[in-house]
């Protein structure tokens, strides 16, 4: 079921997975590396032995999620007895070989790359947003240059891209590595970006060229996560933040994702892992924000509406035995996995929850219920969140987002820039003190918080759906449902469900069989599955648009890589072992505000005005 | 068919008296093993330019344990200056399909693929109606002969690039894709159009096959040099009275190409099209052959009249405009090394300059992807050192 990661046969590595089966060779081989002979798994690229044996290869088109190019020659090695050096990641070691890895040719070929690369790079790196983590600029330095042996560009070739939301795309900054097309086609098989035209003019394009906002782009930013320069980045709102802030009249009020906090210390030169909560409260709270609420609080919202939303679709299917009701039902937080299916299965919209995002869902509670406690009129608030994601920008933005009478927030913000704004008023993060989130909403459930990692909203989810139906806890140990954990593509499970309260009876004995998804190439797999028709007698399922789920948002920060990720989804869920509240409907906020406010309940009709949403046909053909 | 095809002199092997299906009909005959060894006796190399052992090539590809594999025909004949594959499937288009079917049989491959340039479109009809006859015949399609092998060919159409007679490319533009190399290894032999195994040889390659079969590969072998085996056919262009294909024995010296094309005051020749290289008269007494000249046929000769500034321009003008956009070496260092052309043109350059791109050509000709790249600096090279006088004498020098 697992979905493999597509790579096209010529740039596949040459693997040998079993050298023992293979008759007459060897699993290993005996090479000479820089004079110094050693035995390696056969089949194993150049550049992974060199890793092992931590001699560092220059690469630039080369990135651990996407498959092999060859085309930068960054990572060129010298082969003995072959003419031409040869690129390193693209060389699968099946002979015995040896290997020179830093000789006069190999270090005149990197340093002539390097030049000619920046003969055509535009920009001044100051002025840069990826000034200090641009791979490119790694290499200037690597390679000593100190002049532009080749010339150096001196006008714009081409105009900057800002007319998405989510990605701002400045082709003068690309070296042309084609990350972010392999990232596109292969990673998330979305497809927006290839290269176009020929020798001296190819370019990355979109279809017929047209602004990113007009093609079928999903705004999951991947590309950025992957683009070793400036050539990619997120439309960044932090003018205006401050500006707001600087408002007197404005009460600005700051919404967190789980997913910043567990990774934002690594913009701060913190190994990945971190989590810096409290510290993110403070430096917020410093730079004069006027509340500081967790999203985690919406997300347990959501699964109280998700969750109702399910129950009452199996009632509807099972009782009423109407055919119209859409199983499984598929979770909608993440705005690139809607926009994915906007696009690319418009058919099967109604397969979707219509449960606004946790992100969309605080916006509308804090212009209304918030601005009326606190007694704010809430043309007043400006409502910003802080999300791992590019596409929380693109779907703030989206007209019907207005269901509090206003823009129900006004800005999307990326943990990178978020980073930004605190390194710009001066604050070190790491070393700053804890403080908690700001009241009213000041408690959330681990529960909220683990929605950050792929699988946790279906863990979230069935914690709270288990214990309403049976009203008992869900039947694992320490409630951790190790099934929904880890970065497998595809994860599939199912829950028995016995001895329900009277209400629910009808469930009695059904087996609850899920599936949680991460990356749309995996989504599309699903996809794939449920118009085929084997989707039958599943219940519910979880997509996130991004590999390994929010933590590896494409507003997070670079580099990425599933190492990475794994250990930013281990930061939350340790935070999240240690929490008190645990499940989302245990969360005392979350029962005050269906007592105060949504006083109908879950899915009731105030409900359903403020945090439920409705999906476009969008399709794959735009005019 | 057509008389503007300008065969001047015809040769044994390529330009000789053969009986349609001849070597197809011997070669069903006989045993994989003995076909193999009898290209290996003729020591037939690849006649596109790399001169790869066509035995060596199709042993791998027989070898390959895969349930499907292909013979692709590289009529992508786009080096500038190179014409003879053309004259070929239009004069004897017998000999190239049936040498597709004798290695089809070889390799075990049960299609044929006939890559043709965009700019041989024009003969796609002939070849078509060419290939129905043959069908017809039952030279092709199921058991062709009555022997139980089932074979076709198909010819598809590229769209321009020179790129893609590179093979890799080529199988990628095969695929529908962009028309870019690919990383080698894995190479087609292994893994090559839709991830099969897959032997792709020049139009002449193929075209050589069917005499070996029917005259052995020892007869081959008498033809040519020891290392250079046979005959090839040579597109001479430019300065000379007998522009035109020339069937010749490897071995043959520039100075008898001179003398055979009638060719007056030549001041160069530039053997290999626009990536080969340019020699000077002192270099005429040079043999064409793999281990003195290597060529996939392209003579293009200058005389005295010509400026080879404007001559190396012209390639590098090529190369900017053909280069993938792949890879960083060709992309941008075509584009420098026309610069640099360019500075001696106006004279605006420093030594020191010109002597550093030819520092970035040899980093080209090392770095770069595919044999585009690796052979686009070779023009750059040859023409600014073996013409340095007349390039940069009487020219004041910038310091």
């Amino acid at each position: 079921m697992e979905k493999e990661l597509r790579s096209p046969v010529s740039q596949r590595p040459l693997i040998v997975k079993d050298g023992k089966s293979k008759t007459g060779i060897g699993a290993t081989v005996s090479i000479e590396l820089n004079g110094e002979k050693m035995q390696v798994q056969l089949g194993k690229t150049i550049l992974e032995i060199c890793k092992e044996n931590k001699i560092h290869i220059p690469t630039l088109c080369y990135h651990e999620d996407l498959c092999i190019a060859g085309n930068c020659r960054m990572c060129l090695v010298e082969v003995e007895g072959m003419r031409t050096l040869q690129a390193s990641c693209a060389f699968p070691v099946t002979s015995p070989v040896k290997i020179k890895t830093f000789s006069d040719k190999v270090r005149k070929a990197r340093k002539h790359i390097v030049d000619l690369m920046l003969s055509e790079h535009y920009g001044e790196c100051y002025s840069c947003v990826r000034n200090n983590n641009c791979e490119l600029q790694t290499l200037a330095k690597e390679y000593g240059v100190d002049s532009y042996e080749f010339g150096h560009i001196c006008e714009p070739r081409f105009e900057i891209d800002s007319s998405s939301h989510a990605v701002v795309r400045d082709m003068d900054k690309c070296i042309l590595c084609r990350r972010c097309v392999r990232t596109c086609i292969d990673l998330q098989e979305v497809g927006v970006l290839e290269a176009i035209n020929r020798g001296y003019d190819t370019k990355i394009s979109t279809f017929m060229d047209k602004p990113l906002a007009d093609v079928i782009c999903i705004n999951c930013g991947q590309c950025i996560n992957r683009c070793p320069t400036g050539a990619l980045h997120a439309n960044d709102p932090s003018d205006e933040i401050w500006k707001a802030i600087e408002d007197p009249k404005k009460h600005v009020v700051l919404q967190t994702a789980p997913s910043p906090r567990a990774a934002i210390g690594e913009e701060f030169g913190l190994p990945a892992g971190i989590s810096m909560t409290g510290q993110l409260n403070t430096a917020i709270k410093r730079m004069g924000f006027d509340r500081v609420f967790d999203t985690n609080f919406t997300a347990d919202l959501t699964i109280m509406e998700e969750g109702t939303e399910l129950l009452s679709r199996l009632r509807k299917a099972i009782v009423d035995k109407d055919s119209s009701v859409m199983l499984p039902q598929f979770t909608s937080c993440s705005p690139g996995w809607v926009k994915f299916i906007e696009h690319f299965y418009p058919e099967y919209l109604d397969y979707l929850s219509t449960a606004k995002s946790p992100q969309q869902m605080f916006g509308s509670v804090i212009k209304t219920f918030y601005a009326k406690e606190e007694g704010i009129d809430p043309k007043d608030i400006v409502t910003v969140a802080l999300m791992p994601c590019a596409a929380k920008k693109f779907e703030c933005n989206r007209p019907e987002m207005d269901s509090s009478g206003f823009k129900d927030v006004d800005y999307g913000l990326t943990t990178r820039e978020m980073a930004k704004m605190i390194r710009e008023a001066g604050l070190r993060l790491p070393e700053l003190p804890k403080t908690n989130f700001d009241e009213p909403f000041g408690d959330a459930s681990g529960a909220g918080l683990i929605f950050g990692a792929t699988g946790g909203v279906m863990e979230a989810a069935l914690r709270t759906v288990y214990e309403l139906v049976t009203g008992r806890p869900v039947p694992f140990k320490n409630l951790n449902i190790d099934v929904c954990r880890g970065m497998k593509g595809i994860k599939e499970a199912s829950v028995k469900l016995e001895n329900c309260k009277e209400e629910f009876g009808f469930l009695e004995g059904v087996e609850l069989k899920f599936i949680v998804a991460h990356g749309t190439a995996n989504a599309k797999h699903v996809m794939e599955m449920l118009i085929k028709g084997e989707l039958a007698g599943y219940h519910f399922v979880e997509i996130m648009a991004c590999p390994g789920g929010c933590i590896g948002g494409g507003g997070q920060p670079i580099p990425t890589s599933e190492l990475i990720r794994k250990l930013r989804v281990k930061a939350i869920y340790e935070e999240e072992a240690s929490m008190p509240v645990r499940k989302s409907h245990e969360n005392p906020r979350i029962k005050y505000i269906y007592e105060k406010f949504l006083t109908d309940g879950p899915g009731g009709k105030l409900s359903h005005k403020l945090l439920h949403t409705k999906y476009l046909k969008r399709g794959k053909y735009i005019n | 068919m057509n008389t503007l095809n300008k065969i001047k002199r015809t040769g044994p092997v390529l330009f000789s008296e053969y009986e349609k299906g001849s070597a197809v009909k011997k070669v069903l005959e006989m045993e994989r093993e003995d076909i193999l060894f009898e290209i290996k006796d003729s020591g037939l190399k690849g006649r596109g330019g790399a001169g790869f052992p066509v035995s060596t090539k199709w042993m791998i590809t027989a070898a390959a344990n895969a349930d499907k594999k292909f013979i692709v025909c590289n009529a992508d004949e786009g080096e500038p200056g190179t014409f003879k594959d053309r004259v070929l499937l239009l004069e004897y288009p017998e000999l190239v399909f049936e040498g597709m079917i004798i290695a089809g049989y070889t390799i075990g491959a049960k299609e044929g693929i006939v890559y043709l340039r965009a700019e041989y479109s024009y003969m796609l009809e002939f070849l078509e109606n060419f290939l129905e006859e043959m069908r017809k015949q039952n030279l092709l399609g199921k058991n062709i002969c009555g022997k139980g092998f089932d074979f076709d060919i198909f010819i598809r159409l590229g769209s321009g690039a020179y790129v893609c007679g590179e093979e890799t490319a080529l199988i990628e533009s095969l695929e529908g894709h962009r028309g870019e190399p690919r990383n080698r290894p894995p190479f087609p032999v292994n893994t090559g159009y839709l991830g099969f195994p897959t032997a792709v040889n020049n139009v002449e390659t193929l075209a050589s096959v069917p005499n070996i079969i029917n005259k052995g590969g020892e007869w081959y072998h008498k033809h040519g040099t020891d290392k250079s085996t046979g005959s090839k056919l040579f597109s001479v262009s430019g300065d000379c009275k007998y522009p035109g294909v020339y069937e010749l024995p490897w071995g043959t010296t520039l100075n008898e190409i001179i003398n055979i094309t009638g060719a007056e005051d030549t001041k160069a020749i530039q053997v290999g099209g626009a990536s080969g290289i340019c020699l000077p008269a002192t270099e005429f007494g040079r043999k064409l052959s793999y281990e003195d000249i290597s060529t996939g046929g392209s003579i293009m000769i200058f005389n005295k009249s010509r400026n080879m500034l404007e001559v190396l321009k012209n390639f590098m003008e090529f190369f900017v405009e053909e280069s993938c956009g792949q890879c960083t070496p060709c992309r941008i260092g075509n584009v420098k090394l026309l610069e640099g052309v360019e500075m001696i043109e106006k004279n605006e350059y420093t030594i020191e300059y010109i002597e550093k791109l030819k520092e970035l050509g040899r980093t080209m000709q090392v770095a770069s992807k595919c044999g585009l790249g690796q052979s686009s600096p070779n023009p750059f090279i040859s023409i600014l050192e073996n013409f340095k006088d007349e390039i940069f004498n009487n020219k004041p020098v910038l310091n």
